[in-house]
């Protein structure tokens, strides 16, 4: 039961590393292969995990083919259609230029996914790339690089992406990146214990003594072997940096207004509460079903399919 | 005892000067020219007076060397001056200072609801032997930290204020128009307690003592909340600084979606117009509050769980 409390995204906490769970929970060991069956049983006896693919499925689909879902254009408003409320021919009414706000969730979808992609990838690859060298160089480089962790871990995340923003300046890759920037810690983190817990095994040791170069040493062994939690919290990060980008983009720093990003929709909407509930409502619900659904899927990525029996 | 207490304020300062630093090279550092980005930024966009650009970059110390420019801004910081905010004028220090109460009123408010809340949650899902509703109750905090926390606000706002007409939709005057901001504040910040101290409790209540307290003739409640709770509590301490950290990070968002007055504001409009030293305080001023914490914590613990001092550094670490 606790498992379920133990893996969610939110805590940000350094699953701890177990390293024979680990290699099974990503369920990618090539030797073994993926046993259908046993994913059958697995997701047959969870719905909601079910539901939060097939809900990632839908935005990952809106993100790549917008028309599929829509064919109105998300930036044309019609004047005399103006904040009409959720019909059947405006699934999630029109804003107070007569756009179709639903046409715009579907075409926001691309702006967020890609923003979301690229704050996770820049964590993922500046986080790994720091524990990576701390775990394998050691040393004082070891020191070094962990205490500008500790500074990252110190400064709440917001503040330091708004001071990388402020750097950098508005707009949604730079949003991204610094979403991706600010959380580079936890990456670094677990990226260095899985570095120190392989860098010891036997078959390093073997690679060693039979005369592999370094880099070799790094790239074929360590690197493979210390990947998997490294991944697992990339799929836990995925909800985080949907909420932290479109909190920026709500604050003002994403997209330019006439582009459809989710924060920037809900936070137009916000001038219209009092007579047209459905501009702020329908998008943020969009964007919650997605976070709830990229953590249920996190959840049973980190810990549920290992355990399951 | 002295040098635990001693080690963990060197370590605090350290991570205090570090975070400046950092916050000197994201911002004074890495855009090309942070006086045309002043000046630019500032409430004037058209046209930036040549001779004018020059003094100011000789008033901030754009001239120099950067390692001299550093250690000018150090030295100045650690006397409390971090310079003046460009687009007011006002000292930062007072910015800061002015807006912290209503931050502070704020943040007050929903850490004691999210404390009330989260630990009530937690209490009630690790007590409850219904199968049914320990499944729901332990779904509200994943719900809880999934949910935009600006959107839950806005969603308040619109049944509280507008259908209702119960309360206040923005300002920053009297407890009424505390309610919503702070209940917004609570939900992430709750709901991150309720996980940890729901985890910490299962974890207890397997533990050897409970089952002697059981054996012994002690009630369920009783073994809940003098057994369990007391050790589950310690771990959820950890997580204080975290807390303490998104309370004022959450106070970003908040503040503009309530319009109210204080720290996060004063950032959000600090950053719009790239009011570098102010981001800059901001940001040392979290580091701080984050450290202050954290510092407080590790005091306050040995007084809890006095293991914690003979095996501090290793033990610690693990545990965060």
């Amino acid at each position: 039961m606790s498992q379920t409390v133990v893996g969610d995204p939110a805590l940000n906490i350094v699953p701890e590393p177990d390293p024979r769970d680990r290699s099974e929970a990503t369920g990618w060991n090539p030797a073994r292969g993926l046993d259908l069956h046993r994913l059958a049983r697995f997701l047959l006896r969870r719905p909601g995990l079910v539901l939060s693919i097939a809900v990632v499925a839908l935005v990952v689909l809106a993100a790549f083919w917008p028309t599929l879902f829509t064919a109105r254009d998300p930036l044309l408003g019609v004047p005399s259609d103006r904040f009409q409320g959720p019909a059947a021919q405006h699934w999630f009414g029109t804003d107070e230029i007569g756009r179709d706000v639903y046409a715009r969730v579907v075409h926001g979808a691309a702006l967020s996914l890609k923003a979301t992609l690229i704050a996770v990838a820049v964590a993922f690859v500046v986080g790994g790339a720091i524990g990576l060298v701390a775990g394998f160089v050691g040393g004082w480089v070891e020191d070094l690089l962990m205490r500008l962790v500790d500074v990252l871990l110190a400064i709440p995340a917001l503040f330091l992406s708004l001071a990388l923003v402020t750097a950098l300046g508005f707009g949604t890759v730079k949003v991204a990146v610094a979403v991706g920037i600010a959380s580079v810690a936890g990456f670094a983190r677990v990226m260095r214990a899985e570095v120190l817990r392989v860098r010891h095994a036997t078959y390093v040791e073997a690679a060693r003594s039979s005369g592999a170069r370094w880099h070799s040493i790094l790239l074929r062994h360590v690197l493979p072997n210390a990947m998997g939690p490294v991944l697992v919290l990339a799929t836990l990060d995925f909800g985080t940096a949907i909420l932290a980008v479109s909190s920026l983009s709500f604050l003002g720093y994403g997209a330019a207004p006439p582009a459809p990003e989710w924060g920037t929709l809900i936070s137009t909407g916000r001038n219209y509460l009092a007579n047209a509930w459905w501009l702020s409502t329908l998008p943020g619900l969009a964007v919650a079903a997605t976070v709830l659904a990229t953590n249920r899927i996190a959840r049973a990525v980190d810990g549920e399919w290992a355990s399951q029996r | 005892m002295r040098r635990y207490v001693f080690r963990r304020l060197a370590q605090a300062v350290a991570v205090l000067w570090a975070a400046y630093t950092l916050s000197f090279l994201v911002l004074d550092f890495l855009p090309g020219d942070p006086v045309s980005a002043m000046a630019g930024g500032g409430l004037d966009q058209a046209s930036v007076d040549p001779a004018q650009l020059e003094s100011l970059k000789r008033e901030y110390g754009f001239d120099k060397p950067v390692l001299v420019q550093y250690a000018d801004y150090l030295g100045r910081a650690v006397q409390g001056d971090f310079g003046n905010s460009v687009a007011t004028g006002q000292p930062v220090t007072s910015v800061i200072g002015d807006a912290l109460p209503q931050t502070l009123v704020l943040t007050g408010a929903a850490l004691v609801l999210a404390v009330v809340f989260g630990t009530g949650l937690a209490l009630a899902a690790t007590y409850t032997s219904a199968r049914a509703l320990r499944q729901l109750l332990l779904s509200l905090p994943s719900l809880g930290v999934s949910l935009p926390t600006f959107w839950v606000g806005l969603m308040l706002v619109q049944l509280f204020s507008f259908r209702l007409r119960l309360l206040p939709a923005f300002g920053n005057d009297g407890i009424a128009s505390l309610i919503l901001p702070a209940v917004t504040l609570a939900v992430p910040t709750g709901a991150l307690l309720a996980q940890v101290l729901a985890k910490s409790l299962f974890t207890a209540l397997d533990e050897p003592y409970v089952q002697t307290a059981r054996a012994k003739g002690a009630g369920r409640a009783r073994v809940h909340l003098r057994h369990a709770l007391r050790n589950a509590a310690l771990p959820a301490l950890t997580i204080v600084g975290l807390l303490v950290g998104n309370l004022l990070a959450g106070s970003v968002v908040v503040e503009t979606v309530f319009s109210r007055n204080g720290i996060g504001r004063a950032t959000v409009s600090a950053v719009t117009v790239q009011d570098i030293p102010v981001v800059q305080g901001v940001v040392v001023f979290g580091a701080l509050v984050f450290v202050c914490a954290n510092l407080v914590v590790d005091l306050v613990y040995p007084l809890f769980d006095p293991r914690i001092v003979v095996a501090s550094a290793t033990r610690r670490r693990s545990l965060v």
